[in-house]
């Protein structure tokens, strides 16, 4: 068997249109027996937060408000216009029976995708652990994210 | 026809578009024993190419694939 035929994303991203190609993708390098990783950093930890207020400090909190996290919170990369964007998208994929991006991040998981929280985004922005969902990995940095990019084939940038 | 299909499974993925049917029937291959088959049928178009290329990278053989009109019919065995 081949050790090195991972495939290894990094979500940078926040925005859903970005977030749903790296959950497709990933889902797709699972279905195909890749060993499967996500690395989110920094807008990224808005898809794997729970979605509660976030933040300790006077700025932690600022960011916890205006960046909240949940990934039903999060809005295409244009056309959001406030949000209308946001759910006018969420309407047009559920009328195209299109999983919806918690449902894409379900399966992801189920098919054994790992999901890697950013220890460094998650300290920069006062995001703890508890406000992360179930399932994720332990917070780690570049250096895991980089070994699981070594044993991958390919290794996406989102 | 000469082939006699005898099939393990039969998976229903109409309706569902990329990349789920790929995730269930790589689930449900997982399910059948090495050399018998998968019937399934799907109204994505993407399954066209997607199938096979799944196939090609987990060294599943795709024994046919049909279109029904609106359907896609195809037939997977399990090599290993």
């Amino acid at each position: 068997m081949d050790n090195n035929n991972g495939t290894t994303l990094i979500v940078m991203s926040g925005d859903m249109d970005k977030v749903m190609a790296a959950f497709n993708i990933a889902i797709g390098a699972a279905a195909a027996d890749k060993k499967t990783n996500m690395f989110f950093t920094f807008w990224g930890m808005k898809a794997i937060q729970k979605g509660n207020l976030t933040g300790r400090g006077l700025f932690g909190r600022m960011i916890g408000l205006m960046n909240r996290g949940g990934i039903n919170r999060i809005g295409p990369s244009s056309f959001n216009f406030g949000g209308i964007g946001r759910w006018m998208f969420r309407q047009m994929m559920k009328n195209h029976n299109v999983p919806s991006l918690e449902e894409l991040r379900k399966t992801a998981m189920e098919l054994g995708v790992k999901l890697m929280p950013c220890q460094m985004s998650m300290e920069i922005m006062e995001i703890a652990r508890e406000d992360l969902i179930d399932g994720v990995e332990e917070p780690c940095g570049v250096a895991a994210m980089l070994e699981k990019s070594d044993q991958s084939r390919q290794t996406l940038f989102i | 026809m000469s082939e006699e299909l005898k099939t393990s499974l039969k998976l229903n993925l109409e309706g569902l578009l990329c990349p789920i049917p790929i995730a269930k029937i790589s689930k449900a291959i997982k399910e059948i024993p090495v050399g018998t088959i998968v019937e399934a049928t799907a109204t994505d178009p993407g399954v066209l190419a997607d199938i096979p290329a799944w196939a090609r990278t987990t060294g599943n053989e795709v024994i046919k694939m049909e279109r029904e009109g609106k359907l896609v019919r195809f037939y997977v065995r399990r090599l290993k």
